[in-house]
C-alpha cells in the first residue's frame, strides 16, 4: 500500500520533471528565442561535460570553495566563543548583541563595494563578505543554544563533582549542538549565496561565480546554466552530506533531536 | 527547528521590564560609542587615506546633504519598490503552489521535485541569466527577487497545510463545513503560522539578494547602485551612507512589518504565544 503511493508519487515527479524539460527544449528549438540565450539541454550538457573534462570548471570551483571554506572558518573562529562567551557572561552580552543586531540586517553583499575600496580586487573580498555572511547566523544561533541549555543539567553535573571545564566539555557543548548544527546550515547557505555574488560584484579571475557573469558578456548561456548546476550540487552536497552527517554522528545519535519523519 | 531569531526577541525585550528604561538605552548605546569612538581615533590618526576611510562626521554630514536634496530618499524608496514588487509576486505565487501542495497529491508530486531542484542554487547566481533574458534594469531585478523569494514561501505553505491537524479537519466537515468553509476557516488560520514564516524567510532573502542585484543591473536608481556607482569616485563617505540606509531599513523590515504581523494574526487567535 505504501510502497504503491511511493511508487505513484516517484512516478508523477518523474513524469513532471520530463514535462519541465520537454516544455524548455520545444521553446529553445522553437527558435522564437535566440539560441545564444536558450540553448538545448543537451548543449547545455556538453558544456558542462567539456567543462569538467578540461578541468576549468573544477579549477573555479575549487576556488569558490577555497573562499567560502576559508571565510567559513574565520566565522566559526569568531563566531563560536563570542557565542559561548555571550551566553556564560552578562557583559560581553550587553556589548556585542546591540552590535550584532544593528549589523545583521545589512545584507554581506552591500559591503562588497565597500570592502574592494579597502582591500583591494581579490580573495580577499570574498573571504571577508563570507565572514560577514556566516558570522552572525552562527553567533546567535550558538548564544541562544548554550542558553537553552537545561539548567537541571547544568546543576545535576554540578552536584556529581563537575568542575567547569568538565561541565563545558561534557554539558554545555553537547547541549548546544543542535542550535550550533542549526546555526552552521544557516551560515553555510548565506556564505554560498554571499560568495557568488561576491566574486560576481568583485569580478576576480576565478570562482563559479565569475564564470556566470562573465559567460554574459559572451552570451554563453550554455555555460552559465551549467555552472548553475554545479553550484547547486555543491550546495546541496554540503547541506545533506556535510551537515547531515554531523547530525547524525552527534545529535541524533545522542537522541537530542529526532530525525524529520518524512 | 531551533531559530535563534524569534528568541532574540524575546530575551531583548526581557530586562525592560525588572529594569529602568534609561539604564537599557545607555546600556544599548555603549558599544555603539566605543565602536564610533575607535573609529574616530584611526580615522583622525591618518593611517589609512581620508578618502578611503572617512571620519564619522563626514558621513554624517554626507547623509544629511543627501537626505536633504532627496538623493538618498529616492534611492531607498526605489529599492523598497523594487523589493515590494518583487515580494508581492513571489507571495501570490508561493502561497498559491503551496497550498496547491498541500492540498493536492498530484500537484505535490508534480512540483516538489522541481521546486527541490531549483531551491538549493543561490538565486544571485541567476542574476547574469536573467539580465540576459530580460534586459538589464527593474525588470529582471524584480522577477530574480521575486525568483528568489518564492522558494522558502513554498516551502513554508506546504509544510502549513501538510501539518494542519487532521482532527480540525474532520470536526469541521462532521459539522457540515463546506469545502470552501473548510479552507477559510480551518486550513488557512491553520496554516498561517508556518505561511508567515515563509513569507518572513522570503522577504528576508529577498532583501538579502536585492541590493547586490543592483549593483549588477545597472538600475538608473537604487541603493546598492548607489553604493557600487560610489566606488568609482572614491567616495566612502557615500557608500557607508548608503550601507547605514540599509541597515535601518533591513531593521525596520524585521521589527515593523514582520513583529506587527505576527502579533496582529497568530498570536491573538492563540496559535503561537
Amino acid at each position: 500500500m505504501i510502497a504503491s503511493v511511493q511508487l505513484r508519487s516517484l512516478r508523477r515527479g518523474a513524469l513532471g520533471l520530463l514535462v519541465a524539460a520537454a516544455a524548455y527544449e520545444i521553446a529553445a528549438r522553437s527558435g522564437a528565442f535566440p539560441p545564444a540565450l536558450l540553448p538545448t539541454l543537451p548543449a547545455v550538457g556538453r558544456a558542462l561535460v567539456t567543462g569538467i573534462a578540461d578541468g576549468s570548471l573544477l579549477l573555479h570551483a575549487f576556488h569558490t570553495l577555497y573562499r567560502v571554506l576559508c571565510g567559513f572558518a574565520l566565522a566559526i573562529a569568531v563566531a563560536l566563543p563570542l557565542g559561548v562567551l555571550m551566553a556564560r557572561f552578562r557583559p560581553v552580552e550587553n556589548f556585542v548583541l546591540p552590535l550584532a543586531s544593528a549589523l545583521m540586517p545589512i545584507p554581506s553583499l552591500a559591503w562588497v563595494p565597500v570592502f574592494i575600496l579597502w582591500f583591494g580586487l581579490g580573495d580577499l573580498v570574498a573571504i571577508l563578505v563570507v565572514f560577514y555572511a556566516a558570522t552572525f547566523p552562527l553567533l546567535l544561533n550558538t548564544w541562544s543554544g548554550v542558553r537553552a541549555v537545561n539548567p537541571l543539567w547544568l546543576r545535576a553535573a554540578g552536584a556529581m563533582g563537575a568542575d567547569e571545564r568538565a561541565l563545558f566539555r561534557k554539558v554545555i557543548v553537547p547541549g548546544a549542538l543542535p542550535f550550533i548544527i542549526t546555526g552552521l546550515r544557516q551560515a553555510f547557505l548565506r556564505s554560498w549565496i554571499a560568495v557568488v555574488g561576491a566574486e560576481m560584484i568583485a569580478a576576480s579571475n576565478w570562482g563559479l561565480g565569475w564564470v556566470i557573469f562573465d559567460a554574459k558578456e559572451f552570451l554563453n548561456a550554455d555555460v552559465m546554466l551549467a555552472s548553475l548546476a554545479v553550484i547547486g550540487a555543491i550546495g546541496l552536497i554540503f547541506e545533506r552530506l556535510v551537515f547531515g552527517s554531523l547530525e547524525r554522528a552527534t545529535v541524533l545519535r545522542w537522541g537530542m533531536v529526532r530525525a524529520a519523519k518524512t | 527547528m531551533h531559530d535563534a531569531t524569534s528568541v532574540q526577541a524575546i530575551e531583548l525585550a526581557a530586562p525592560a521590564a525588572t529594569e529602568s528604561v534609561w539604564r537599557v538605552v545607555a546600556r544599548t548605546a555603549f558599544p555603539f560609542l566605543v565602536v564610533a569612538a575607535l573609529w574616530e581615533i584611526v580615522a583622525h590618526l591618518g593611517i589609512f587615506p581620508p578618502r578611503l576611510f572617512p571620519t564619522l562626521e563626514q558621513v554624517g554630514s554626507v547623509f544629511v546633504r543627501l537626505t536633504a536634496q532627496g538623493i538618498l530618499p529616492h534611492h531607498a524608496v526605489e529599492t523598497l519598490l523594487r523589493l515590494l514588487a518583487g515580494f508581492a509576486l513571489a507571495a501570490v505565487v508561493g502561497v498559491t503552489v503551496g497550498i496547491l501542495m498541500g492540498r493536492f497529491s498530484l500537484a505535490e508530486d508534480v512540483f516538489l521535485p522541481l521546486v527541490s531542484i531549483g531551491a538549493p542554487i543561490p538565486g544571485i547566481a541567476y542574476a547574469p541569466l536573467f539580465l540576459l533574458w530580460f534586459g538589464l534594469g527593474s525588470v529582471s531585478t524584480v522577477l530574480l527577487v521575486g525568483f528568489v523569494s518564492v522558494f522558502p514561501i513554498i516551502f513554508n505553505t506546504w509544510t502549513g497545510v501538510k501539518a494542519v491537524k487532521e482532527i480540525w479537519v474532520r470536526s469541521a466537515q462532521a459539522m457540515g463545513a463546506d469545502d470552501r468553509r473548510l479552507f477559510r476557516h480551518v486550513i488557512l488560520p491553520g496554516a498561517l503560522p508556518y505561511v508567515l514564516t515563509g513569507l518572513r524567510l522570503g522577504l528576508a532573502q529577498a532583501w538579502r539578494i536585492l541590493v547586490g542585484v543592483e549593483m549588477l543591473a545597472a538600475v538608473p536608481w537604487g541603493l546598492g547602485w548607489l553604493i557600487f556607482g560610489a566606488r568609482e569616485f572614491l567616495n566612502t563617505d557615500v557608500m557607508l551612507a548608503g550601507v547605514a540606509v540599509i541597515g535601518i531599513i533591513g531593521l525596520a523590515l524585521e521589527k515593523l512589518v514582520f513583529q506587527r504581523i505576527e502579533e496582529f494574526t497568530v498570536v491573538r487567535w492563540g496559535m503561537m504565544t
